[in-house]
């Protein structure tokens, strides 16, 4: 009995993750709570040609790593179009780094230039099918709605930032603005676990 | 005698702590190759990993209960190379692990990660199970009963 209600549990768990976009997939909009404690959502964006959506958090030290290319990527890209829209979907009861507090803390202290929302009931995070942070999504605003067109990596070197050879989301946000097809649809990275609510 | 005292200094710093090597794609990919009577139980890990520390014991327990039998636990450290000498070395003497541990310099995730498993996302921990030319992969956090649930799994899978 016990070692069918874990294969049980297994199987949930694997059933839950599996209700997550692809690249080709219509995203849905959000509004959840930004640092300034007002609600954001993506159809208040009216001029946008598309988001950089990416999940990513205060603790993990691969979204540290990533923090001032993310910083970077929007300020060069949301002038052109795509801003940078950050959600932290981790519970803070396991994460305790990972506070509304900590966050309003950590974008102060390092100049965030986007916002930076909590995915509370990690409901994004799951209908996106986030699994890690850093975790990238660009989506292009198209007849059809918000399509997801990247998912993955922001480029090749999360140490070290000088030795990037492939810069992954700058591709296929490139790829977009040219209006060709995005060469590189899904990449791969390592990331910290999303730290899921205990039910 | 100073090169006697260097050997046996050597030799004892050897026997206390273990030399964690760095390994690159190509290494890592040979391991996986590896089709012997040996269950090798992979765990990609990171000390600063919440999770991945919450169950390295269990790894640690499995390995220790198996020592004399053809079961190696190998621990693979995604820590940054720069900090395997100030983090990962420490991380591994301070817990007196005795399983292998090795620290994976792979480059582009992107490249490795769906040759370790097409199914792995890149979060940690996961860890792989390979026995005969078998393999199962798990994604998440593991239980002491579910690590021991899949090897024997493994084990008594029909190839």
């Amino acid at each position: 009995m016990k070692q069918f209600s874990l294969a049980l549990v297994a199987f949930l768990i694997s059933f839950g993750a599996a209700a997550q976009y692809k690249t080709g997939d219509k995203a849905r909009d959000f509004k959840l709570k930004n640092i300034d404690g007002k609600k954001v959502s993506m159809s208040q964006y009216k001029e946008a040609k598309g988001f950089i959506v990416i999940f990513t958090c205060n603790h993990c030290p691969w979204s540290q790593a990533y923090e001032q290319r993310i910083i970077d990527l929007d300020k060069k890209y949301k002038p052109l179009g795509y801003p940078v829209i950050a959600l932290n979907p981790n519970d803070p009861d396991q994460q305790p780094q990972d506070s509304f507090e900590e966050m309003k803390k950590r974008a102060k202290k390092y100049g965030y230039t986007f916002p930076y929302l909590v995915d509370e009931d990690q409901g994004v995070a799951k209908d996106y099918g986030a699994t890690r942070t850093p975790h990238v999504y660009i989506l292009n605003k198209e007849a059809e709605g918000l399509m997801v067109r990247y998912i993955g990596a922001i480029d090749d070197n999360t140490e070290y930032p000088d030795r990037v050879s492939q810069r992954y989301a700058e591709d296929a946000l490139q790829d977009l603005m040219e209006g060709t097809y995005v060469r590189h649809g899904n990449t791969k990275a390592v990331g910290c676990t999303i730290k899921w609510k205990k039910s | 005698m100073r090169s006697l005292f260097l050997l046996l200094l050597l030799s004892t710093s050897v026997l206390q702590a273990q030399n964690i090597p760095i390994i690159k794609q190509a290494d890592l990919y040979a391991l996986l190759a590896k089709r012997d009577d040996t269950l090798r139980v992979v765990n990609f890990w990171a000390t600063w990993c919440g999770p991945c520390v919450q169950e390295l014991p269990h790894f640690e327990k499995l390995q220790r209960n198996h020592h004399d039998k053809p079961l190696k636990v190998i621990l693979v450290s995604l820590d940054f190379p720069s900090q395997l000498q100030k983090r990962v070395v420490p991380f591994v003497k301070k817990r007196k692990l005795t399983a292998t541990v090795l620290l994976l310099d792979g480059g582009d995730p992107n490249q490795w990660i769906d040759r370790v498993e097409p199914r792995w996302s890149g979060s940690i921990p996961a860890t792989l199970f390979l026995y005969k030319g078998k393999r199962l992969f798990y994604e998440g956090q593991l239980s002491e009963a579910d690590l021991y649930k899949y090897v024997q799994q493994i084990k008594s899978q029909s190839p």
